[in-house]
């Protein structure tokens, strides 16, 4: 398996303005592999924007170090490293630059130098990607901010990135938006190969991904497949994370007593267990 | 009443005028601006009000429209020509009425003048009604592009520029929003002295500051690890296309000027 992005005991330290400095990274250690999706789960101030931020390159690690595509990263590589690194945050309109849908897609593109000639395949290339391909004029007040942001990751696939990476790209849209930009990335994932890195504070996300990271007080505290992570369901709950419906629920009924084997994830999996549970026996 | 002020504002369309190269329209309204300062007879007063409706039915621009929509500008130049008319003392007299006197040099002159002021709000409307904001600056980075060897920084004052309309929407959907949110906690904007007035726009202002700088720093980061570093080494996506029907928007000046020059009254 290659090697996409690797953190080797990893800390950062911001400086408050009263001159204490606090922990936002504490000696985190983790290695992501070309193809994988990867979850960052973690209470509010658990370090995880930090993290992205030292993965492309807009904090450098105090301690430790921080490999992408086997190089570390350092002011020379930096530049030609970030241009195969898709990031999309939080806020769908802070960072939407170009005036409208195409521009905006084209943006990294002009950065880089890349002609005219191949500008324009590769924005409607990428817009259909994220199935926006209708919108080339649209301005980014007219767009909801679910469409918003498939237009962030388009942007960030115009480059033809080996990694993308989502810092919370989907908690502030509506329920309907976060279904649309989770499609569009699983869809990508399965056709193109490409290696995400989300960080979320939703579940269906999570379950999503092949291997969960999880973050707590700057620390790494779990790492594992998504039902290994939720088997610690009480170690979770006292970071104060969630759990899944169906795995709360499944908790719930073998505390009671219910005859049922196992942890489980989706509420497919949980009926799936009860109506066979009798035979069982 | 905002609404229908449209002094600065565009309106998409297909004319043979919306569909000029952002550059002919800026070089032509520039030029033409000088031009007008040529007029100084009512041959060449005539020629640039015709010249000008001329523009404005090929831009597909109804006057009504226009004109309503030009209202506040238009009592301005009707004031004018009304100070004209009663303060300026030359020339023949043309009415005696008690008070009024009104001399024919002062209709002559307020009457130029009022067609001067015309012409050159019609013109830069019509560049406005006719050209999006973002052509505008599109067309104003490549004309200014030559300035560069002095030092001025051309294609960040364009960035900037491009950046801030694309945000001015943004930023009235967010005034909209903590105007209402101070409203439904008690804030009063619409009542009081002048002064409590002011005092009730300061919790209007601060979150909006606040939260502009926040978008601001959020988009620098966003710029950065899009790879943006200055211009330097950039390509563009928007081309402009030089096109005959700009060539032709040159000419069309240029046989302006001639028939300025030509009807111009000598002195
Ligand atoms: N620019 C900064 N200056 C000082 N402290 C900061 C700065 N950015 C973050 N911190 C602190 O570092 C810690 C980690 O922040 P970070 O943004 O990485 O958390 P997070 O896990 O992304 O949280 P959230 O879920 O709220 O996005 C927090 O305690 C935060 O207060
Ligand atoms: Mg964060």
């Amino acid at each position: 398996m290659k090697e996409i992005l690797s953190l080797d005991h990893v800390s950062y330290s911001y400086e408050s303005e009263d001159g204490v400095t606090r922990r936002a990274v504490d000696d985190v250690n983790f290695t992501v592999n070309d193809g994988e999706w990867i979850a960052i789960v973690g209470h509010n101030g658990s370090g995880k924007s930090t993290l992205a931020k030292l993965m492309i390159g807009l904090l450098f690690p105090e301690q430790g170090k921080v490999k992408v595509f086997l190089e570390e990263l350092n002011a020379d590589n930096l530049w030609e490293i970030r241009s195969d690194i898709g990031i999309v945050f939080q806020n769908p309109d802070n960072q939407f630059v170009g005036s409208t849908v195409q521009d905006d897609v084209a943006f990294a593109l002009e950065n880089n130098g890349i002609p005219f000639e191949e500008m324009v395949p590769r924005v409607h290339e990428s817009l259909a990607q994220v199935n926006m391909e209708g919108f080339l004029d649209h301005e980014p007040h007219h767009l909801s901010g679910g469409q918003k942001q498939r237009v962030a990751i388009a942007g960030a696939l115009a480059m033809r990135p080996k990694l993308l990476i989502l810092d919370e790209a989907t908690s502030m849209l509506d329920p309907q938006g976060r279904d649309e930009v989770i499609q569009v990335v699983d869809e990508l994932k399965r056709t193109t190969g490409l290696t995400v890195i989300s960080i979320t504070h939703d579940l269906e996300e999570v379950l999503l991904a092949d291997r969960v990271i999880v973050m707590n007080d700057g620390k790494l505290l779990l790492t594992g497949k998504p039902e290994e992570i939720f088997a610690h369901g009480d170690k979770l709950e006292s970071i104060g994370l969630d759990l899944p419906f169906a795995a709360r629920l499944s908790r719930s009924l073998r505390q009671a007593g219910v005859g049922i084997q196992g942890e489980h994830m989706t509420e497919e999996e949980l009926v799936n267990e009860l109506w066979t549970s009798h035979f069982n026996k | 009443m905002l609404e229908k002020m449209i002094f600065g504002r565009y309106v998409p369309g297909n004319s043979f005028v919306h569909r000029l190269d952002p550059r002919s329209k800026l070089l032509f309204v520039f030029l033409f601006i000088v031009a007008v300062f040529l007029a100084n007879n009512t041959a060449t007063y005539a020629l640039l009000l015709a010249f000008t409706l001329l523009v404005i039915s090929i831009a597909r621009i109804r006057l009504y429209f226009l004109f309503n929509g030009l209202k506040p500008i238009l009592f301005l130049i009707i004031f004018t020509l009304l100070m004209h008319f009663i303060f300026t003392k030359e020339g023949a007299l043309l009415i005696d009425w008690k008070f009024l006197k009104i001399y024919e040099e002062g209709v002559r002159q307020g009457i130029y003048i009022s067609i001067r002021f015309l012409v050159l709000v019609l013109m830069t409307t019509i560049l406005t009604l006719t050209t999006s904001p973002i052509s505008i600056t599109d067309g104003m980075e490549t004309l200014l592009n030559p300035l560069k060897r002095f030092k001025l920084p051309v294609h960040e004052l364009a960035l900037m520029m491009s950046i801030s309309l694309r945000f001015i929407p943004t930023l009235m959907d967010e005034t909209d929003k903590i105007l209402k949110a101070q409203l439904a906690r008690g804030s009063d904007l619409t009542s009081g002295t002048v002064k409590e007035r002011i005092r009730a726009v300061v919790p209007l202002l601060v979150p909006l500051f606040v939260s502009a700088f926040k978008r601001a720093e959020d988009l620098a980061i966003a710029m950065e690890v899009r790879g943006y570093r200055g211009g330097e080494g950039r390509t563009r996506y928007r081309q402009l296309d030089w096109q005959w029907r700009d060539t032709v928007v040159i000419i069309l000046f240029l046989v302006l000027v001639v028939a300025l020059f030509w009807l111009r009254g000598g002195n």
